[in-house]
């Protein structure tokens, strides 16, 4: 699907809609993660690191394997480790490899006030383009998953790109070229679900009763996609939404209240106007204006009187 | 008398309302308010974002907003300390608010004669209070650059959208503060010049003018 990544469906703070008559026929691209088949090598972590020219900074060992700890302007994927103690009281680590989801209807994108520093491209990928970033974080507030980072030293906001730029030219994201086991998988999105599918009756099949597939419709679906074994409760994976929705405050602020508060102002502006041209400005006339003099010396007459 | 005599008396009778000291902080202020207005506007609706040119782009507009929203909020913290005194709510203003109508249509005769400021005046004074203390709080939290990551990321969201609601609500009330400066001649004269003329006092604000007719004749 060579060029199609260069196809925008939506930009973020654009009133009009951006060229749309080339729609993907194939549908949009997925990329699937299977947590069951993870094994925590960080090998995509390396590969995006290598792709995309990060270098992030050393840190120090906290106790976990999460390395580094935080996803960051340098580091657009990161490992996130959990130990889960399931009701049989066995151990059970639970591996996912968090970054972007590639929202179907990005909160990043409706929360960013600078026109075309995100956009949505037709195969489904969410993209930040830095040039035109100005810094302010809505995109934080926006997403409902933490993924936008910004950087202290341009200002400007960071995340896994899906590797647009590989995407472009018929290759896979870097990430998934490098894991060792499959458990990164990518293709068209009814590629990838049809994949999930068989993943999920094989884990069924081996006991994983809840196993599922992670394609949260409170975002439209994503374009990152998870098999999960507790597909029934996905906080278990280090704090993944069960049910991720771009926050109704955001909804507001980004939906309503735009309109309607410009329009109120102008119409505050208007009312004005036509105040000024049906009833007219309030003056003093000159005979008030004489009237007053007049009070004033006869107040300054009788103090003199008074005085005398 | 003469009439041109008559005339170059009544242009000479004009009083203090504002002292130069008032004029400065006010216009500072609006200044601030001006240019927060453009940057602020242009980050709200994505019809306005060219409005961020005049702060000289998207990332100057991000740098300059906020630190221009703490000295407008230092300002007016001084305006509120100057004029405060002049706009506690009294019972006359209860009833003036009562013949708005007669306000909207210029019949003033029928109004209760009133001090300084009017009930209008003094509503905006605390609307305009609210709306700053507001804007600052919010604004200190989604301040990106030095203070959001100190606050919850739900507090972040409820605050962009109060940020939002105040500054809104700020722009309405100064909207209408400005029109009725057009609207009431001589208004703007006050606040350029700093004075009025006896007949503006006098008829607008009827029991502030007895009081300076009266001190300035004590004197």
């Amino acid at each position: 699907m060579p060029l199609q990544s260069l196809d925008i469906k939506r930009m973020s703070a654009t009133t009009v809609p951006p060229p749309s008559v080339r729609e993907p026929i194939t549908g949009t691209v997925a990329k699937l993660i299977d947590t069951t088949k993870c094994i925590g090598c960080k090998a995509c972590q390396t590969a995006c690191m290598e792709w995309n020219d990060l270098r992030d900074e050393v840190g120090e060992n906290h106790g976990t394997y999460d390395n580094p700890r935080d996803m960051s302007e340098h580091s657009w994927t990161v490992m996130r480790f959990s130990e889960y103690e399931n009701p049989n009281g066995n151990l059970e680590w639970l591996i996912r490899k968090d970054g972007c989801m590639h929202c179907e209807d990005p909160g990043c994108l409706k929360a960013c006030p600078a026109p075309g520093a995100i956009v949505q491209y037709a195969n489904g990928i969410v993209d930040f383009q830095e040039e035109n970033c100005i810094g302010c974080g809505y995109c934080v507030s926006g997403c409902p998953f933490d993924v936008p980072r910004i950087s202290k030293k341009d200002n400007r906001a960071y995340k896994c790109t899906l590797c647009s730029d590989r995407v472009a030219v018929g290759q896979e994201p870097a990430c998934v070229k490098s894991c060792p086991t499959g458990a990164i998988v990518f293709g068209t999105k009814e590629d990838m679900k049809h994949h999930a599918e068989e993943r999920i009756t094989d884990l069924k099949s081996r006991g994983f009763d809840q196993a599922g597939l992670y394609d949260p419709t409170g975002v439209g679906g994503t374009h990152v996609m998870y098999v999960l074994h507790h597909a029934d409760n996905p906080s278990l994976y280090h704090g993944l939404p069960n049910k991720p929705r771009i926050s109704p405050m955001v909804g507001i602020w980004k939906g309503l209240s735009k309109p309607l508060a410009v329009a109120s102002m102008a119409a505050a502006a208007f009312i004005g106007f036509f105040h000024y041209t049906r009833i007219g400005p309030n003056e003093v006339s000159e005979k008030e204006e004489q009237e007053a003099v007049d009070e004033a010396n006869s107040v300054n007459s009788a103090e003199e009187t008074h005085h005398e | 008398m003469s009439e041109q005599k008559k005339a170059s008396q009544i242009e000479s009778a004009q009083i203090t309302r504002y002292t130069a000291d008032d004029r400065s902080f006010h216009w500072a202020t609006a200044i601030c308010f001006i240019l927060l207005v453009i940057s602020g506007l242009a980050l709200f609706h994505p019809s306005l974002f060219w409005l961020s040119n005049v702060l000289g782009g998207g990332q100057w507009t991000r740098i300059l907003h906020p630190f221009i929203g703490i000295l407008m909020f230092a300002l007016f913290v001084v305006l509120v300390y100057r004029f405060w005194h002049h706009n506690l709510i009294e019972p006359v203003d209860k009833q003036w608010m009562k013949q708005i109508k007669d306000v909207i249509n210029n019949r003033e005769e029928n109004l209760p004669h009133i001090g300084r400021y009017n009930a209008g005046q003094k509503i905006l004074f605390f609307v305009l209070i609210f709306c700053m203390v507001g804007l600052l709080l919010s604004g200190l939290v989604i301040w990106r650059a030095y203070f959001s990551w100190v606050f919850p990321i739900e507090l972040i969201r409820f605050s962009a959208l109060l940020h939002a609601f105040c500054a809104f609500v700020l722009i309405t009330s100064i909207i209408v503060h400005i029109y009725a400066a057009i609207w009431v001649k001589g208004s703007i004269g006050a606040m350029v010049r700093g004075t009025v003329s006896l007949g503006w006092a006098r008829k607008h604000h009827r029991l502030w003018f007895d009081e300076v007719v009266k001190t300035s004749k004590e004197k």
